[in-house]
């Protein structure tokens, strides 16, 4: 055989011609001799659908390359295989390569597709309502005229029966009877609540638990009334009793349909294991924040006769909760978090059934903040409302003085401009709401000597419902307002992955905590973990600050199906956390990540399109201010500052654009899009848009209102009844409905046109 | 056309931005950068961090982020792999032509060549691929499933 030409590492382009002519030859000439090695040659070629003269240049290449006779003249068969091997191996590395880069591209486009719904669903959690304030007051008033009216049905109770002091069998049949969607009557949630309160009212601020006396204490964090979640834990866990200890930490009620049930079992438990059972008091234990997430809903509708007297017990219970555990004195629990200012001796020594809710604005920053005329005008209309007689009905509300009327209506929106004062329209405004304290960016500028990290809406609940409120101590001294501030805190904190401690603007209150200053706490106090809930983790926990903090979350597929995993943490004596996790799901296949991201975001964008329709005038005009032709379109970039501006969610529009708005051919936005597929569910084509948005937004509350008129749970009320209502109701709002248009509105409801309307 | 890349870019960062004071931290710059559309290897990806980021304090600012990641994206840096080169990726694994891969066989090669991928991104991935009655990877089918969609 002839002696083809020298093959070397570097492969000049001309000898490149000369190699590719040498492996055709080698293959040539070894074909009969080496058959073996040029069949596998083949198949791998076949195989990979490569060229074949690509293929055996590689192979040639490399059988050069491992060739002993270096001079390359004959390559042996073990070489061609060794080299066939050699590049398989290294074409399969870098199909891997592909796959894993592949891979991991698609997992970051879900995780950025996760982290939007989750920030969809964070921010409309939070987002305040227009006039929440109004609307609470002007329900609560309602509360007050309409609840006693209701007459007693009919007893034929079948549900459980509780004796006092509670046995094992009272727990257990509680248990059954909520599995079977079955409700306590209401004179035993009183009864319950009531020795609740008793037994609360002995205990100090904080408790001290050791695991000296039990095998492993459980720890549970947010529940939010899913009794599904509870249930499971128990199952999973075991009931509470001596054996199994049990620390609940907060935020049973709200949300959830089934905070009632929740909170009477875990109630009961505690009455009936009081050294084994421990809940220590959430941010939602608080009766401002129930009426705005659904807790005072659920026991207006589950108990209409007796709910009015069930919230106050409520009210009182939920204050008088510990506000935090420590175990072994080790491993601290509280539901929010810490601040820079957190003195756990002196929260110790506080009285904390006073600070009722987070909500309540202490009177001495008030005055700072420099609004004393409306607040004396404010404290004149308490006592004008305290006084008037509790059996009034709206008839006489009407009646009052047109000057007093007027008064009342004016306070609200001056209050309401005041904390907004940049924009004109308070329709948007995520800062009046009461409920859920949001710091406007508009006040932060302000100064507050006194509490420096806290600037609070001004808006203060005036309603004779909530009597706290004129039993709240007068002047408040600046220990008064340490003791509130100690407690929001506890309740209302965030942890941050940098060091400080900055105020919490995203809730309105309590503070983001660093590192530092858990390291600080920990220290000072000789403790070496803190465990709290009060943020939805994917998996049910998340560690941070180096293990220093646990946060733990038990209410699974709290966003929407799938959304994320509850779980709880058992500590023993070694205090070492165990985590168990788990999901409550309809199906029991388990979810992979695109599926859940894909269930989640749906809700998300849905509830998020909801937010659009209820916000359309506004928008709208937005719209036509960027778009003065008149063309129905407008650009990217002006369509994403009109909702930002006008809904205050601090989203990225852009990016969520395709799920929102449909784009013109030229690329522009065409905004009438966004409005499509909603169907409020009352056909209102007659009504004015502003009426129609307002019914959609506050659709829950209407339910409620109307399920009080209605007394004899007929499903109708008379449309007269319903035109006092809304008079009422757009009184309180300021909003001017002339009565022509409720009229028109009461017509349309009443499709079958016997008079009366039934709320569908 | 450039104000829009900004745009996005800064939507894509702010996800991550937790205490929202424009940083992020460094471990989560490979997921930014994937969703936005780039490519990168491994140590592209290192690179990329080592320009940017904040003298191993484990952030990155985005005043420094977003001229990188511009640059990238206008000038198409990392481009992504087109459905038949994956495709053909998928056949050089599945060495018996069978159209489909066995879960072992696709973790063998995950996890020990490569990029390698950590056990629980295996986990995912096959939960994520595997047809769950018979236990196999059908690739042919996954990846029309999951090639990723345009926007979002």
């Amino acid at each position: 055989m002839k002696a083809p030409a020298r093959a070397t590492r570097r492969i000049p382009s001309q000898t490149k011609k000369r190699i590719r002519a040498h492996s055709t030859f080698i293959y040539r000439a070894h074909k009969e001799v080496n058959p073996a090695g040029m069949r596998s040659l083949d198949l791998m070629a076949s195989r990979l659908s490569f060229p074949k003269p690509v293929l055996l240049r590689l192979v040639s290449l490399e059988a050069s390359r491992l060739s002993k006779t270096n001079r390359l003249k004959v390559v042996t068969l073990q070489e061609i295989n060794a080299a066939v091997t050699l590049v398989q191996r290294r074409i399969a590395m870098k199909a891997a390569v592909l796959i894993q880069r592949w891979y991991r591209r698609y997992i970051a486009r879900l995780e950025m597709r996760r982290r939007y719904t989750w920030n969809i669903f964070q921010s409309i959690e939070y987002a305040g309502e227009q006039d929440q304030l109004q609307l609470s007051s002007f329900f609560s008033f309602m509360l007050n005229n309409f609840t006693q009216l209701n007459g007693n049905g009919p007893e034929s109770y079948t549900g459980p029966r509780l004796t006092f002091p509670l046995s094992v069998s009272d727990t257990n049949a509680l248990l059954s009877a909520f599995k079977e969607q079955q409700s306590l009557h209401a004179r035993y949630v009183l009864q319950l609540l009531y020795e609740t309160k008793k037994l609360l009212k002995q205990m100090p601020n904080i408790i001290h638990l050791s695991t000296s006396y039990t095998k492993d204490i459980t720890i549970c964090g947010d529940l939010h009334g899913r009794l599904d979640d509870l249930l499971l834990i128990f199952y999973k866990n075991g009931l509470p009793s001596a054996e199994t200890p049990y620390v609940f930490n907060g935020d049973f009620v709200d949300r959830g349909k089934k905070s009632i049930e929740v909170v009477m079992l875990l109630f009961a438990y505690l009455l009936l294991y009081p050294d084994n059972m421990h809940l220590n008091r959430g941010n939602h234990e608080d009766h401002i924040m129930n009426l705005r997430y659904g807790f005072t809903k659920e026991v207006m509708q589950k108990y209409k006769t007796h709910g009015r007297e069930i919230l106050q017990l409520f009210q009182d219970v939920f204050s008088l909760l510990p506000v935090a555990t420590v175990i072994d004195g080790k491993v601290l629990i509280v539901h929010g978090g810490i601040s820079d200012q957190t003195d756990l001796d002196f929260l110790s020594t506080i009285e904390r059934h006073k600070v009722k809710s987070a909500l309540r604005f202490p009177r001495r920053t008030l005055e700072q903040l420099d609004i004393g005329q409306s607040s004396r005008q404010m404290k004149r209309m308490i006592s004008t409302d305290g006084s008037r007689p509790s059996s009034s009905r709206s008839h006489s509300k009407n009646q009052r003085t047109p000057n007093q009327r007027k008064r009342r209506c004016r306070i609200s929106r001056q209050d309401s401009a005041v904390s907004i004062s940049p924009s004109s329209s308070s329709s948007s405004s995520s800062s009046s709401s009461l409920c859920s304290p949001r710091t406007p960016s508009c006040l932060t500028p302000r100064p507050c000597p006194s509490s420096p990290s806290m600037t609070y809406t001004i808006n203060v609940l005036h309603v004779p419902f909530l009597d706290s409120l004129t039993s709240v101590p007068p002047p408040s001294s600046p220990q008064h307002d340490q003791e509130w501030k100690q407690i929001v805190d506890i309740l209302w904190s965030d942890p941050k992955t940098q060091e400080g401690c900055s105020p919490n603007t995203f809730r309105g209150g309590g503070c983001y905590f660093g590192p530092d200053i858990t390291q600080r706490l920990l220290l000072q106090h000789g403790l070496q973990l803190l465990i709290r809930s009060h943020e939805c983790k994917q998996e049910g926990y998340e560690l941070c600050h180096g293990g220093q903090v646990i946060t733990i979350f038990s209410a699974s597929n709290y966003y929407e199906e799938g959304s994320n995993r509850g779980a709880y943490i058992k500590l023993g004596r070694d205090l070492v956390p165990r985590f168990y996790q788990y999901q409550v799901s309809r199906t029991t296949r388990k979810l992979t990540l695109t599926q859940r991201v894909r269930a989640a975001e749906g809700s998300a964008l849905r509830a998020l399109k909801e937010k659009l329709f209820t916000h359309r005038s506004e928008l709208m005009s937005g719209f036509q201010q960027y778009d003065q032709n008149n063309t129905g379109s407008v650009s990217v970039s002006e369509w994403a500052q009109v909702l930002e501006s006008v809904l205050r969610l601090d989203l990225p529009w852009r990016t969520l654009r395709p799920h929102l708005a449909r784009l013109a051919a030229d690329g522009s936005v065409e905004y009438q899009s966004c409005f499509e597929n909603m169907e409020p569910g009352i056909p209102l084509s007659q009504v004015t848009p502003n009426l129609a948005e307002t019914l959609f937004r506050y659709r829950t509350d209407i339910e409620i209102i109307f399920n009080i008129i209605d007394k004899d749970h007929s499903g109708l009320i008379s449309i007269e009844e319903f035109r006092q209502t809304w008079r009422l109701f757009s009184a309180h709002l300021g909003v001017d409905i002339d009565d022509r248009a409720i009229d028109d509105l009461a017509r349309s409801i009443d499709f079958n046109k016997d008079g009366s309307i039934d709320f569908t | 056309m450039v104000s829009d890349v900004h745009k996005k870019i800064k939507a894509a960062f702010e996800a991550f931005d937790y205490e929202t004071n424009n940083t992020v931290d460094v471990r989560e710059i490979g997921t930014i950068i994937y969703s936005l559309g780039c490519f990168p290897s491994q140590t592209d990806l290192h690179d990329f961090i080592a320009e940017v980021e904040e003298d191993h304090t484990g952030y990155i600012h985005l005043d420094k982020f977003l001229p990188a990641m511009a640059k990238i994206l206008l000038e198409h840096k990392y481009p992504p792999i087109p459905e038949d080169i994956l495709l053909q990726a998928f056949e050089v694994l599945d060495k018996e032509k069978k159209g489909y891969l066995e879960p072992e066989e696709l973790a063998n090669y995950m996890t020990q060549e490569g990029e390698l991928f950590t056990q629980e991104e295996m986990d995912e991935m096959l939960t994520a691929l595997a047809d769950h009655e018979k236990d196999l990877i059908y690739y042919k089918d996954i990846l029309s499933q999951l090639t990723i969609d345009p926007e979002l």
